[in-house]
């Protein structure tokens, strides 16, 4: 036996199962960041078990506790011992749970750790309602009556059919709120923005006539008129959404009375059944790519930023498709191959490995202060000193990283350009082609699954990049998408959302990390899907072309 | 026959052709027009970045724009200018301050501010920042005067106002009970105290402290004023230098002795220390506080300036030290005056030439030659963008000074500076804080630090993997299973940096906090439960073997480590327990003195290992795959073993390749900004200890850039932070990128 293990080892059998285990390592490493990501990033919008807890501390009273537990872990005794909490038995580890109890609004804070050895008992009522709300976190605790105008309209088995109907007609009411705020008093005021800056403007070039100026001022009337009837609107609405409020009884055994216009949809988890689990989930997952984010982004949807997202890619992909096909074409096919062309291909080649942050500070200075700055004077003077192109907008957003992956698409262009084989240029110009047709009529045509891959990286690549988006236009909050009703309907100006800034805002500058964190997983996932399906898409076609240049080849 | 003529004179016949010919030409124009552009875009970004930077290096300049005659009679005291370079001021020995033009010198007007029957005998005008004028009179009292200035809007024409104003009345305040006339004076006050500092005819010093008290009930003011001479001194008293904080005083002879005073409590002075701060032979011929007065710059008839720097020193005491020195003249320094919101001055000598310095980044920024004669009086503007002096002739003269960024140099930069308030020299990273007269540090060395820690521990993870993952992957491993995992890591470079910083910073930073001995028992574990597996697998009988072929190890071993990670991080709380008494960050803070922040360097390493894992292994497994077969195969039908084979032929050739896919990740490593970013507690300490944080030059551009003022320095070191690591990866991906071509086109001849 001895033998033959001096012999396996002189075989170098040990060393290259060692290797074996740095690429089992790598795997796991990546399959683990994915399923993590999957994980916590899809329970989010499960409705959770709700569970009332008798817990008994050492020397503390007994306590009901309600909440859903986020997160459950094993830390060494000594730790929780140090922190001066008297332990029932000495084992030296002890379990301890992240209880979500919610109602900060009464607690002051979502969450709490329970230890395991203090917990008595551990049931899950089927009549415990969870109420999400537009402030304060979500509400956990016991629904105990529904009040009309401070008038008690129904208690105890029908309080819940009752706070449905009275939550459905509330949630209608706050639709046409948000309606009328958003859109109707947006558009207004933009237009009395315009009118602000066209008199501005007029002002500037003396060309402010008496007559100019009646005009404006009309128009400035039928306009105020129109603002003032909205803010009626208004207020009689918000007079009848706060009209009706329900009382809850907490988990200390408090009542509270709260008002229905903060609800945004509630349920009782524990004795919901598995079909209607599942139709909440798709409700929520609905919510979250569909709606805009509450309460400092920590609960709601993510909707501006995935628009935003979408919509700085794709004004990326327009800049960057023809500068990066013709610079590759220029490359491969006009400019004189010798050791010029070569340091440029290298230098092209090295750019993509520049730091994004550089880009980030070239896009800010460059294109914010200096080309913006000088679009300012020449064409905003009406609205400085307030910056319009002078400042992060989306349009920088795009230039900057359509210049970070404009490596990405030269090279891959140039890569799909040298794949050709020469004797279909040279076919083509026997038939008498020119060069340009040549390029035009065949060699572009077969190179554009090449430059769609090269797009397709480069897609990848401008969604998931942060740092220099964090210079040039990127905000936590906008207050309007930059696509509107109001002409000129893309407003290349205006600051926006992002998929990748959110995560990073969220889940390090919010005040309620905890609290935010399940969402930014899910934001997280969508991000990684996207990314990953655009990724995959660019390897499939690279491979499908390879496929069928190597037909062509043979 | 047609075929025959070339399209060129075929093109004169047919218009189509004409036409298509002409598109050709536009193409091939508007191609290599476009291609060239792309390229020059590229380019452009190196140059912009060093077109910001650059400024900051210029060395200053100014720009003569007068002379003229004094204006107004008597000799000058003091002079001062106001911000918009409008209106100048001039303090003079018979108790008259003449406000004049600035750039023509015509005198708008003329106060004497000293009540009838009295004499000025001394004179004090340093708070430049408030404006105000102390004079010393022959009856042992005191005058505070002011001098400011207000815009008035005339007809769209703005003009500037000076006017005198008197804050603490316009009667004299008593110094010196004995009533002998004041030799010297300095003065300071601010909301809740003044402070008057005199030198008697007798040669007494005396002190005047007014506290004002506002009562809370009806708001009465309560001023309780304090005399008390302080210790008689063995030098004289040339120049008085009282602090802002009333707590000290400097007292200084012509011959540079130098007494320093505690004053904080003002009914018993204490004497600190007494030193002289000129050589032997050499007289001080100016004194001034460098703006925060924490230091004092004197300068001295040899021509040089001294700053000297009250310093804390073991004993909790502060004493002034000599933190450094600038000598640029031969000739005396006759007049010295300091920046009010920098830490720079200018110093005018005795042959008539201006000198602009900066304290901190020890630069001197211009030494010109400005006047024929001395330069006895000299005051800066505000925001430093003009001076005016007079010279020994008599005449004021009026230069532009443009000196926007002294505040750095390239010492300054990457060596250890001495700093106000610190006991020595030393690398800090401090870019603002909510004080005016705060002193900018900006040393880009705790940062470049950062950097290379952040790279260094993640080379330390994704180099062995990498590499060994490559090299399994390229030789070893068996074909299907390679079409599978060579995409799955390479998709990991895909992952959005900022999905792994958040994952770092909310998941695994608490993660390893928690489970640190079990993170650290799995680099010991793993390796032997390998070869434990691998051993176990070699004695299986043939029969389990055989289904599974060779190359499959990998997937051999992936629920291998799966157990051992996850037993290591079970086993976490009983590893604590057993050797570390439950808590290891305290057992290391007790036993091994290192601190522990919860956002370390191992987060870092591991985050950003794992990100550069992909980018070694593509461009690693590439070279190595790529080694001609039959070196391979000669070798193992040499007799060689098939790992024999791998280490002394295959990795010898692809060493080019292997070390350019390092060089590449070290580069993405050192410029990545969103995991470091959020995965550290953004900290610029120099510690290379694990446990610590630490902040990079691109998680400190993204931190601090949208918070700096355009073009202002600050702006300007980020850009050039910027540059450092443009032209850091950019380097070392040409030098990679030329090494791997040269690779390529070896393996082609082999």
């Amino acid at each position: 036996m001895t033998t033959n293990i001096k012999d396996w080892y002189k075989s170098g059998a040990p060393w290259i199962w060692l290797v074996a285990g740095a690429v089992s390592v790598s795997l796991l490493m990546v399959f683990g960041v994915l399923a993590l990501t999957a994980a916590r990033g899809l329970t989010y919008f499960w409705p959770a078990t709700v569970v009332q807890l008798e817990y008994q501390t050492a020397d503390g009273p007994a306590q009901r506790l309600v909440g859903e537990i986020q997160d459950s872990e094993e830390v060494p005794a000594a730790r929780v011992t140090g922190a001066g909490v008297q332990l029932p038995d000495d084992s030296p580890a002890v379990v301890r749970h992240l209880l979500k109890t919610g109602n900060r609004d009464i607690f002051g804070s979502d969450f709490r750790w329970i230890l395991q050895p203090f917990v008595v008992s551990r049931e899950a009522p089927s009549d415990l309602v969870v109420i999400e709300r537009r402030e304060w976190g979500n509400f956990y605790g016991y629904l105990v009556s529904v009040k009309e105008n401070g008038a008690l309209v129904a208690e105890g088995d029908e309080a819940w059919s009752a706070f449905q109907t009275h939550a459905a007609a509330t949630a209608e009411l706050h639709q046409r709120i948000k309606q009328i705020e958003k859109d109707a008093i947006g558009d207004v005021n933009y237009a009395i923005e315009q009118l602000r800056l066209t008199t501005r403007g007029l002002e500037l070039e003396g060309e402010l006539t008496p007559a100019a100026q009646a005009d404006i001022e009309q128009q400035h009337a039928v306009l105020s008129e129109e603002f003032a009837a909205l803010e009626r609107e208004l207020n009689e609405l918000y007079q009848e959404i706060e009209r009706n409020s329900y009382v809850v009884e907490t988990m200390d055994g408090r009542q509270v009375e709260l008002p229905f216009s903060k609800v945004v949809r509630a349920f009782k988890p524990n004795s919901m059944s598995l079909l209607q689990k599942v139709g909440h989930y798709f409700e929520k997952l609905w919510e979250f790519v569909s709606d805009e984010p509450r309460e400092a982004n920590t609960e709601g949807g993510i909707f501006p930023a995935i628009f935003g997202t979408v919509l700085m890619v794709m004004l990326m992909s327009i800049i960057v498709t023809p500068l990066g096909v013709i610079a590759a074409v220029y490359l491969r096919e006009y400019a004189k191959q010798g050791f010029i062309t070569r340091l440029i291909r290298i230098a092209v080649n090295n750019l993509a490995g520049v730091p994004s942050i550089v880009y980030g500070l070239f896009g800010l200075g460059f294109f914010v202060y200096f080309l913006g700055g000088t679009l300012d004077q020449l064409f905003y003077p009406e609205a400085l000193p307030a910056p319009t192109f002078g400042t992060g907008g989306i349009i920088w957003a795009s230039l900057t990283l359509s210049i970070l992956t404009l490596p990405v698409v030269i090279v891959a262009t140039e890569e799909g350009l040298s794949r050709i084989p020469r004797a279909i240029r040279e076919g083509s110009l026997a038939l008498g082609a020119t060069k340009a047709e040549t390029l035009w009529r065949t060699v572009i045509p077969m190179a554009s699954p090449a430059i769609m891959t090269g797009l397709i990286l480069a897609v990848a690549r401008a969604a998931g990049e942060v740092a220099p988006l964090m210079l040039v236009g990127v905000v936590k909050l906008a207050p309007s998408l930059p696509l509107d009703s109001n002409a000129p309907f893309l407003h290349l100006d205006r600051k926006f959302m992002h998929l990748g800034f959110h995560i990073y805002d969220v889940g390090f500058q919010s005040p309620n990390v905890e609290a935010a964190r399940p969402l930014v997983y899910a934001t997280a996932l969508l991000l990684v899907v996207v990314i990953m399906v655009l990724n995959l898409a660019a390897i499939t076609i690279r491979n499908h072309l390879r496929e069928k240049y190597r037909n062509l080849e043979s | 026959m047609r075929a025959t003529q070339s399209p060129h004179v075929l093109a004169k016949k047919d218009p189509h052709l004409r036409w298509r010919l002409l598109k050709d030409l536009i193409a091939r124009r508007g191609v290599t027009l476009g291609g060239l552009s792309v390229i020059f875009f590229i380019v452009l970004i190196f140059f912009y970045l060093a077109y910001v930077v650059l400024p900051v290096f210029k060395p200053a300049s100014i720009e003569k724009i007068s002379d003229y005659p004094l204006p107004g009679d008597g000799n000058t005291l003091s002079l001062a200018i106001e911000e918009q370079l409008e209106v100048g001021a001039r303090f003079t020995g018979v108790g008259d301050v003449v406000f004049f033009r600035v750039p023509d010198g015509a005198i708008i007007s003329q106060t004497h501010v000293i009540p009838q029957g009295s004499e000025a005998t001394s004179f004090f005008a340093a708070d430049r920042a408030r404006g105000t004028l102390t004079y010393g009179l022959n009856d042992g009292r005191v005058l505070v005067a002011r001098h400011a200035y207000k815009s008035v809007f005339t007809e769209d024409r703005r003009e500037i106002q000076p006017l005198i104003d008197y804050p603490l009345g316009e009667t004299p305040l008593v110094l010196d009970p004995r009533g002998q006339a004041i030799k010297n004076i300095a003065f300071q006050d601010n909301e809740n105290e003044s402070s008057f500092l005199g030198v008697t005819a007798d040669d007494r010093l005396v002190l005047l402290h007014i506290a004002k008290e506002v009562s809370f009930l009806d708001e009465e003011v309560t001023l309780t004023e304090t005399r008390q001479e302080l210790p008689p001194l063995v030098h004289d008293v040339d120049y008085i230098l009282l602090g802002k904080t009333q707590a000290r005083v400097y007292l200084l002879s012509r011959h540079g002795d130098l007494t320093n005073v505690d004053i904080s409590n003002k009914s018993r002075p204490q004497v600190i220390q007494h030193m002289r701060v000129v050589p032997q032979h050499v007289e001080v011929t100016s004194v001034q506080f460098l703006t925060g007065h924490i230091s004092i710059m004197i300068g001295d008839s040899a021509g040089t300036v001294t700053q000297w720097s009250s310093v804390r020193q073991e004993d909790n005491i502060n004493r002034l030290v000599k933190i450094r020195s600038f000598n640029e003249s031969p000739a005396a320094v006759t007049s010295l005056t300091t920046e009010l919101n920098r830490k720079g001055l200018l110093a005018g000598d005795n042959n008539g030439v201006m000198s602009v310095f900066h304290s901190t980044s020890e630069r001197t920024l211009l030494h010109e030659k400005v006047s024929d004669s001395a330069i006895l009086k000299m005051a800066v503007a505000p925001r430093a963008n003009g001076v005016i002096f007079e010279d020994a002739a008599q005449r004021v003269h009026f230069y532009r000074v443009h000196n926007e960024h002294p505040e750095v140099s390239w010492s300054s930069l990457w060596g250890k500076v001495w700093y106000e308030n610190y006991a020595e020299p030393d690398y800090i990273w401090q870019a603002s804080s909510a004080s005016d007269d705060f002193e900018p540090k900006f040393s880009l060395v705790p940062l470049t630090f950062g950097t290379i820690k952040a790279a260094f521990y993640a080379m330390l993870l994704a180099v062995p993997l990498a590499l060994m993952g490559a090299l399994y992957s390229a030789q070893f491993m068996a074909r299907r299973m390679r079409t599978y995992v060579k995409p799955s890591i390479e998709i990991m470079e895909a992952l959005p940096t900022v999905i792994l910083g958040f994952l770092a910073g909310l998941w695994l930073a608490p993660f390893v906090e928690q489970n640190l001995p079990g993170i650290f028992s799995i680099l010991i574990v793993a390796p032997i439960g390998v070869l434990l597996t691998a051993l176990l697998w070699n004695t299986l009988p043939r029969a389990v073997r055989e289904p599974v072929s060779d190359g499959w190890e990998a997937a051999l071993l992936l629920p291998v480590i799966g157990v051992i990670v996850w037993l290591s991080v079970e086993a976490s709380p009983l590893i604590e327990a057993a050797f570390f008494g439950g808590d290891v960050r305290v057992w290391m803070t007790n036993e091994m003195g290192i601190g522990f922040d919860q956002r370390n360097a191992v987060v870092v390493g591991l985050a950003m290992g794992f990100a550069v894992i992909p980018t070694i292994f593509s461009i690693a497994e590439d070279a190595i795959f790529g080694v001609p077969k039959h070196l391979i195969q000669g070798s193992l039908a040499l007799g060689a073993t098939p790992w024999q084979t791998m280490m002394r032929v295959v990795m010898l050739t692809a060493s080019p390749g292997i070390f350019s896919a390092i060089m590449i990740g070290m580069g993405r490593a050192v410029g990545e900004t969103m995991i470091v970013l959020m995965a550290t507690g953004n900290t610029p300490v120099m510690d290379f200890s694990p446990f610590e944080g630490l902040r990079t030059l691109s998680a400190n551009i993204a931190v601090e850039l949208p918070e700096s003022e355009v073009n202002s320095t600050h702006f300007r070191i980020l850009f050039f932070a910027g540059l450092v690591l443009f032209l850091f990866t950019f380097v070392v991906n040409t030098v990679a990128e030329l090494i791997r071509q040269n690779l390529r086109r070896k393996y082609s001849t082999l």
